[in-house]
């Protein structure tokens, strides 16, 4: 991976950025919808539910490190997408650009753009509805690792689909965290699923986050292992992402997609 | 003479299609070699396995240094949503060119970009646009340059400005360039040597100022005109 074009993708970003309000809008506005419309729900819950059980901790908790990992996740596949928009994969890959050194401005972007979220999200969440993390210390920094990883991992694999079936198939990608999210427990225990539902709860990282973390702001303690199966399997997904992009890149040289990448298909 | 860019037996299938079809030649270091043919001959699925974008059915590509190549084609213009100073930025970044801010002046300069430093790519008209996508194939001050119809929207006065670039940058022995055109007076001026190619083969090879008469023709053109229609009388 060579850091000067890593760092020409990640400039890319960063120019689209820094003269487009429509794009940096994006990165506060549903993040901090989000909070507030769970802020004050939280907020309405606490005050009519037995006292004990802190709704802003468990809820609000919960949507802020579930958007975050579906920010890490649009990161990736914005900065992506900037290039399907702007027709630009064959002045990249006719380049000495790698696909590593792509990927990995790809995920530079992401870290970039979702860390912006992220404060801002916890900025509002500890001024407006008092929910600190600081309370709970650096116990929280590796589940936020754990999302991050899978995020990354999704993203990858959302551009791979995106690559092998065209500039259409980006409608695919924007639901993607929202078909996780009944699996993983965010809002509730992993136990009040269906069985079959349980089982696949257990193949996805968040899933071992949000039980994590509901144990942890209900004053128990984590154990460990739930953290290291999820950290396995995010790095196990993440593996398989690049794997992915790698074989749909050969793919797409193979067949000649990349070269005639606005036709969709090469059928 | 060591080969800039030396091609062998190169062959593509698109299923049943061979697209091309066991092309062989090179490219020698100050030379200007014209790609020719008809639409479909298989020109631009050649420079895209040059390139790399384009894996091929078979056959060889050797390239003297990799690092060291570079292209315009007019169906890949630079992002329109960025400014000419940042495309060239970014690339430069990736074509690793040396001492950047003295290569845009030049660059800016040499190909008329200078007032159009910071607007977006977009806006440029489709000449200007071309001129971009020129620069940044300089921007790494190339040995193997690969053009593709460079100056299909250029007016006359550019385009002969943009040919005498070209010229210049092969006859300061700086590098080498393979060309695509459809313009046969201009490939008579610029090309050292053509190939002419038809259903993905090279069907005929030399100096385009002698290969007319030598095939009874009276112009490159009308040569051209036969090797499309009919290949098989040639």
């Amino acid at each position: 991976m060579n850091i000067k074009r890593l760092y020409a993708v990640v400039l890319r970003q960063f120019y689209l950025m820094r003269g487009s309000l429509s794009r940096v809008l994006p990165l506060f506005a549903w993040v901090t919808v989000d909070i507030v419309l769970w802020g004050f729900l939280t907020r309405y819950l606490n005050s009519v539910a037995s006292a004990g059980f802190n709704f802003v901790a468990t809820l609000l908790g919960a949507v802020l490190l579930w958007d975050f990992f579906t920010r890490v996740m649009q990161g990736v596949t914005m900065a992506f997408f900037e290039d399907v928009w702007s027709r630009n994969f064959l002045n990249f890959f006719a380049s000495p650009l790698t696909i590593w050194d792509y990927l990995g401005g790809l995920v530079a972007s992401s870290i970039a753009t979702s860390s912006i979220g992220l404060a801002a999200m916890i900025l509002l969440a500890g001024l407006v509805f008092g929910l600190s993390f600081a309370a709970y210390g650096a116990i929280f920094a590796p589940f936020l690792m754990i999302l991050f990883v899978f995020g990354i991992a999704l993203g990858v694999m959302a551009t791979a689909l995106v690559l092998r079936c065209g500039p259409a198939s980006e409608w695919f990608v924007w639901p993607i965290p929202a078909l996780i999210a009944p699996f993983a427990g965010v809002f509730y225990p992993v136990s009040v699923l269906p069985r079959w539902m349980q089982i696949v709860a257990r193949v996805l990282p968040p899933a071992y986050v949000f039980e994590s973390m509901r144990a942890i702001v209900t004053g128990h303690s984590a154990a460990r292992w739930p953290a290291l199966a999820g950290a396995g399997l995010a790095a196990a997904y993440l593996a398989a992402g690049c794997w992915i992009f790698e074989r749909t890149y050969r793919y797409a040289v193979r067949t000649g997609l990349i070269a005639r990448y606005s036709a969709e298909s090469v059928n | 003479m060591k080969k800039m860019l030396l091609v062998s037996e190169l062959r593509k299938n698109f299923g049943a299609v061979a697209a091309v079809d066991g092309v062989t030649f090179s490219v020698s270091p100050g030379e200007i070699v014209g790609l020719l043919g008809p639409n479909g001959a298989g020109k631009t699925t050649t420079i895209s396995m040059i390139l790399g974008i384009l894996e091929p059915s078979g056959g060889q590509i050797l390239i003297e240094d990799r690092s060291r190549m570079n292209f315009a084609a007019v169906y890949a213009p630079l992002p329109g949503n960025l400014t000419v100073t940042e495309n060239l930025r970014i690339f430069g970044l990736i074509y690793g060119a040396e001492d950047f801010p003295k290569r845009l002046a030049e660059l800016l300069k040499q190909f008329d970009l200078e007032k159009y430093r910071n607007t977006k790519a977009g806006l440029l008209s489709s000449g200007e646009q071309t001129r971009l996508g020129l620069a940044k194939a300089m921007l790494n001050k190339p040995r193997l340059l690969l053009l593709d119809e460079p100056t299909a929207s250029l007016d006359p006065a550019v385009a002969r400005e943009i040919r005498a670039e070209i010229k210049d940058f092969t006859g300061r022995g700086q590098g080498a360039v393979l060309w695509t055109s459809h313009n046969m007076h201009e490939v008579e001026e610029v090309c050292d040597r053509v190939l002419f190619l038809s259903h993905g083969k090279i069907l005929l090879e030399g100096d385009p100022k002698a290969l007319p008469e030598r095939h009874g023709k009276k112009t490159l053109e009308d040569l051209f005109v036969a090797v499309a229609r009919e290949p098989l009388s040639l």
